[in-house]
């Protein structure tokens, strides 16, 4: 290789601008083949773009820290993004105060099921502990997510990677899971897509339907309250673990204390 | 472009702020979603630039999960040894809580009388 080659290496490799580069064309180039296949949702320009920059920091013998060192100006925007979420919430107000009963029967239904489910299936197929604690939390939105499993004493960084999988799973699956069951309210397809799969899933119903990626947005942040305040109350329960009180009471009792109280 | 930018922002900072100094169990994020919805409430509305740029910001929401996903390739080697029993998982729970979730919506939206938003006749 020629010095000037190497030069120009050592300089991408230790400025955010190569990475963050690359990030954004392979993206593009995700979006662009979901476009080109008539925006079927199997065709994911996420799962596409991970791929992507996968292949290429395995060729390159980059180590994903560095990589982060650049893409991590994306990675910041979901905060901003998230904050946004509340102009949609706004616009469609009316129906969110009309909905709210059926929206807190199907978080409850949904937080249960999620994290029931997901640990049920993996134990069943024999995945490890550290596995089995870290996929819990894989429909919340990543950083309550990573918290989660920390608390529990999961990966985080397995979590974090669970749930994005989940989130691109729910994206794919859920146009063709939903039409299956004749499901046609559009608020009850995006609320469930954002309580199973946060934000990917939000993303997803935002590109079908405005009013979907609103409930979408709602449902992604109640299920990352929700799961927070359940595992929460868990340990609260734990800590005074009173013999003879079943674990559903302790979950009962803590939907009757404030979420807003400071913990005990 | 600007005044977005600073309103997205401050409502963030003071999500992350009030939820670590009185240790709440939500994303600093999401509370901040809850202060920008109190801020549209009052004024009475979105101003303009505030809606296009968080139109923007929302066109592109997938994108900013790619930094994360790309975090697989820390975990090759476990998600290759517990493969089948991990997806399985993701792919069966993701179904089932969408499933799940999206039935309960409408059986009690049903049971109150509710009236479903469909696509009107189209």
């Amino acid at each position: 290789m020629n010095p000037q080659f190497d030069q120009l290496w050592v300089y991408l490799q230790a400025n955010p601008l190569g990475w963050l580069t690359a990030t954004l064309i392979a993206y593009w180039i995700g979006a662009k083949a979901q476009r080109a296949a008539g925006g079927r949702p199997y065709v994911n320009p996420v799962a596409i773009a991970v791929l992507l920059l996968v292949a290429l920091l395995a060729a390159t013998g980059t180590p994903y820290q560095a990589y982060f060192e650049g893409a991590q100006f994306v990675h910041f925007l979901l905060g901003p993004a998230t904050v946004a979420l509340a102009i949609p919430l706004y616009e469609n107000w009316p129906a969110v105060k009309r909905s709210l009963i059926p929206m807190i029967a199907a978080l409850l239904a949904g937080t249960v099921t999620a994290v029931v489910s997901a640990v049920g299936i993996a134990w069943a197929l024999g995945a490890s502990a550290e596995s089995l604690v870290s996929i819990a939390p894989k429909s919340v939105t990543t950083p309550v997510a990573m918290g989660i499993a920390e608390k529990l004493g999961g990966i985080p960084s397995l979590t974090a990677v669970l749930v994005i999988l989940t989130g691109i799973t729910g994206a794919i699956i859920a146009t063709p899971l939903l039409n299956a069951l004749g499901l046609k309210d559009w608020r009850a397809r995006g609320f469930a897509v954002g309580v199973a799969a946060h934000g990917l899933g939000t993303a997803r119903a935002f590109q079908v339907n405005d009013l979907a990626g609103t409930f979408a947005g709602i449902g992604m942040a109640l299920n990352a309250l929700a799961t927070a305040i359940l595992v929460r109350a868990a340990k609260c329960g734990a800590a005074r673990s009173v013999i003879g009180r079943s674990l559903s009471l302790r979950v009962q009792s803590s939907f009757h204390r404030s979420p807003w109280a400071p913990p005990p | 472009m600007i005044e977005a930018g600073i309103l997205l922002l401050l409502c963030q900072l003071a999500g992350e702020s009030l939820v670590r100094a009185v240790d709440l169990p939500v994303p600093g994020p999401v509370l901040g979603a809850v202060f920008m919805l109190g801020f549209l409430a009052i004024r009475r509305g979105v101003p303009d630039t505030l809606g296009r740029t968080s139109h923007d910001l929302l066109a592109n929401f997938s994108l900013l999960f790619v930094p994360a996903g790309a975090g697989i390739i820390l975990h090759a080697a476990r998600l290759e040894a517990e493969a089948v029993a991990l997806i399985t998982a993701l792919i069966g729970s993701t179904a089932l809580t969408i499933a799940v979730a999206a039935l309960v919506f409408v059986g009690v939206d049903r049971l109150m009388g509710g009236t479903a938003a469909e696509d009107s006749g189209a």
